[in-house]
C-alpha cells in the first residue's frame, strides 16, 4: 500500500510515451511494411502466369506477365507513351483540383446555410452514388467532344465526394469542442476557422481520397469512350491497342493505370495516417 | 439606489429566480426552478447535487451558452468554463490550446507563446508545452484545461465536475493547485460536484442542489481553516451531513423539512 502510494506520487501523473516503438531498426520496419505487399504482387503474377499456362486463351489474346513487362519497359522509353501518361495526369490533376475547390465551397455552404442543406444535402449523397460517366453523353452535347467535356465528368464524379466528406466532418464535430470554442469567445467564422474545420479535417481527407478515386475512374471512362483532341492519352492508347488486338500493349497500359492509382491512393493513406495520429484517433499499436 | 449598486459590486455573480425547461420526449422537462444564489468577489462556492439536478444547465446559462426560460443570471466580468472532460482541441499542443484562448482574447501573436509558457508553468506543466493532448494523462489534460481557462483572464471560473474522472491522488493534487491559484488570483469560482467531501474540501460555502426540478435546497458555510485535508474528521462530519441531506432530497421527500 505504501509503495503503491509512493509510486503514485512520484509518477505525478506523468506518462512517457513516444510514437516510435523502441528496439526496432528502421530497415526492419520498412521490411515489415513491404513484404506483405510484395507477397501479394508475387501471388497475383503467379496466378496470372498459371492462367496463361493453362491454355485457356491463346497467347496473343492473353499474354503472360513476362512479355507484358518487357513491353512495358520498351514503352516507357517511348516518347508517345510517356506523353500519354503526362496528358492523362494533367487532366486528372486539373480536374481534381477544380473538383476539390468546388466540393469544398459547396460543402461549407451546405454546412453553414440550413436552407441549402435541406435543399441539396441529400442530393449530394445521391450524386456520390451516381456513376459520373452517365453524364458523358450530355457533356458531349453541351461542350462538344473536347477536354471540357472530360473535366465536366471528372468534376461531377469527384466534387460530391469532397463535399460529402467535409459535410460529414462538420456534422460530427464533438459538440463539446464547439462549446469550448464558444466559451473562449469564438463566434461565426472564427469558430469555423479555429474549431470546426480543423476538427472536420480527418473526414475531409477521407472525402479527398474518395474524390480522387472517383476522378480517376471518371477520367479513364471518359478517355476510353471519347477520343478527344489530337493528344494521345492513356485511355485512348488502351482503345487503340484493342483496335489493333495488341494485348501486350493493352495489359502494359492497364498496369500503368493500376500503379498510378495505387501510388496516389497510398499518398492519401499516409496523409490520413499523419492526421489521425496528430488528432489522437489512432490506437496505440496502429 | 446607491445601496443596490454597492451590493451588486460586492457580488461577482448573481442568479435570481432562474428557471429553465426544455422539451424532452414530448414532455416539458423542468431542469431548474426558481434558483437564486450569489457569489461574492473572490469567493469559492461549491454546488453539490445528484446527477441530473440541473447543475450543468446552470453553468451553461452562466457561461452564456444557453438562454434561461425565466429569471436572471448575471456575471460581472469575463467567464471561463471547465468541463469534466478536458475538451482540449486534439490537433493543438498543450501550448497551442492555451495560445488559442489567448488569441481569441486578443493577445498579440508575439506575446502568446511566452504567456502560454507562464500559464503552463502555473499548473506545473513545464516541459510539456509541445505535447499533444493524447500524449498526456487525464490529470495533465485537466491542468492544460485549467491553464486555458486562466488564459481567458476571466473574473469568474465555472467548473463542471472538473476532477470527476480522475484518480484520488491526482484529484488531491489538483485540489491543492486549484486552491493555490484561486488564492493568488482572486478569482470567483463556482465549482460543481456530486462529491460532498470535495465540496467541503474546496468551498467557502456549499449549496446543496435538489433534483427534478433543480433548485437550491440548503446552504452550508464551511469555516474550517485552509488548506483542508479530505481525510480530516471535521471535514468528514460536515460532508456526512451534506450527504444525508442529498439522500433526503433524492428519496422524494422534497417538500418536507
Amino acid at each position: 500500500m505504501a509503495t503503491e502510494l509512493a509510486a503514485g506520487l512520484s509518477s505525478r501523473d506523468v506518462i512517457e510515451t513516444t510514437a516510435v516503438r523502441p528496439g526496432q531498426v528502421p530497415l526492419l520496419r520498412v521490411w515489415s511494411w513491404l513484404w506483405p505487399k510484395l507477397a501479394a504482387v508475387a501471388l497475383s503474377l503467379a496466378v496470372w502466369q498459371v492462367v496463361v499456362w493453362s491454355g485457356w486463351q491463346p497467347d496473343y489474346v492473353l499474354p503472360g506477365p513476362v512479355p507484358v513487362f518487357e513491353r512495358l519497359a520498351q514503352d516507357l522509353g517511348n516518347g508517345n507513351f510517356d506523353l500519354g501518361i503526362a496528358v492523362t495526369m494533367r487532366r486528372a490533376l486539373i480536374g481534381y483540383a477544380i473538383a476539390v475547390v468546388v466540393g469544398s465551397v459547396v460543402g461549407i455552404l451546405v454546412a453553414r446555410v440550413s436552407v441549402l442543406r435541406k435543399a441539396i444535402g441529400s442530393a449530394i449523397l445521391g450524386l456520390q452514388s451516381m456513376p459520373s460517366i452517365a453524364w458523358f453523353p450530355l457533356a458531349i452535347l453541351l461542350f462538344g467532344l473536347n477536354e471540357t467535356a472530360i473535366f465536366f465528368v471528372v468534376i461531377l464524379g469527384a466534387a460530391p465526394a469532397v463535399a460529402g466528406g467535409l459535410l460529414s466532418g462538420v456534422d460530427h464535430v464533438q459538440p463539446l469542442l464547439v462549446r469550448v470554442g464558444r466559451v473562449m469567445g469564438a463566434r461565426g467564422l472564427g469558430l469555423y476557422r479555429h474549431v470546426i474545420l480543423p476538427a472536420a479535417l480527418p473526414s475531409f481527407v477521407g472525402g479527398l481520397k474518395q474524390g480522387w478515386a472517383f476522378a480517376w475512374r471518371s477520367l479513364m471512362a471518359g478517355e476510353i469512350i471519347g477520343i478527344v483532341g489530337h493528344q494521345i492519352s492513356l485511355g485512348q492508347q488502351i482503345q487503340v491497342a484493342r483496335d489493333f488486338a495488341d494485348a501486350e500493349q493493352l495489359l502494359a497500359i492497364i498496369v500503368v493505370i493500376f500503379v498510378i492509382g495505387v501510388v496516389i491512393d497510398s499518398l492519401f493513406g499516409s496523409l490520413d495516417r499523419v492526421i489521425r495520429r496528430r488528432w489522437g484517433l489512432l490506437g496505440a499499436d496502429a | 439606489m446607491s445601496n443596490v449598486l454597492q451590493l451588486s459590486e460586492k457580488h461577482s455573480l448573481s442568479v435570481e429566480r432562474l428557471s429553465m425547461s426544455f422539451p424532452h420526449d414530448g414532455r416539458l422537462l423542468v431542469a431548474l426552478q426558481g434558483v437564486t444564489l450569489e457569489a461574492d468577489r473572490g469567493e469559492l462556492v461549491c454546488i453539490v447535487g445528484a446527477s441530473g439536478s440541473g447543475k450543468s444547465t446552470l453553468l451553461n446559462i452562466l457561461a452564456g451558452l444557453d438562454e434561461p426560460t425565466a429569471g436572471r443570471a448575471h456575471v460581472h466580468g469575463r467567464v471561463a468554463l471547465m468541463f469534466q472532460e478536458a475538451a482540449l482541441l486534439p490537433w493543438l499542443t498543450a501550448s497551442g490550446n492555451v495560445e488559442l484562448a489567448l488569441k481569441l482574447r486578443g493577445v498579440k501573436g508575439s506575446r502568446r507563446a511566452q504567456q502560454a509558457r507562464e500559464l503552463l508553468h502555473r499548473v506545473h506543466l513545464d516541459g510539456f508545452e509541445r505535447r499533444l493532448p493524447h500524449e498526456l494523462s487525464g490529470g495533465m489534460r485537466q491542468r492544460v484545461a485549467l491553464a486555458r481557462a486562466l488564459a481567458q483572464d476571466a473574473d469568474v471560473l465555472l467548473m463542471d465536475e472538473p476532477f470527476g474522472a480522475l484518480d484520488a491522488i491526482t484529484r488531491d493534487r489538483l485540489h491543492e493547485e486549484l486552491e493555490r491559484i484561486w488564492t493568488e488570483s482572486g478569482l470567483t469560482i463556482l465549482f460543481v460536484t456530486h462529491n460532498a467531501r470535495e465540496a467541503v474540501r474546496l468551498g467557502d460555502r456549499v449549496l446543496v442542489f435538489a433534483s427534478r426540478p433543480g433548485r437550491v435546497a440548503h446552504e452550508v458555510k464551511v469555516d474550517l481553516p485552509r488548506p483542508r485535508s479530505l481525510d480530516s474528521p471535521e471535514l468528514a462530519v460536515i460532508a456526512g451531513r451534506i450527504t444525508d441531506r442529498l439522500k433526503h432530497e433524492m428519496s422524494g421527500h422534497v417538500d418536507g423539512d
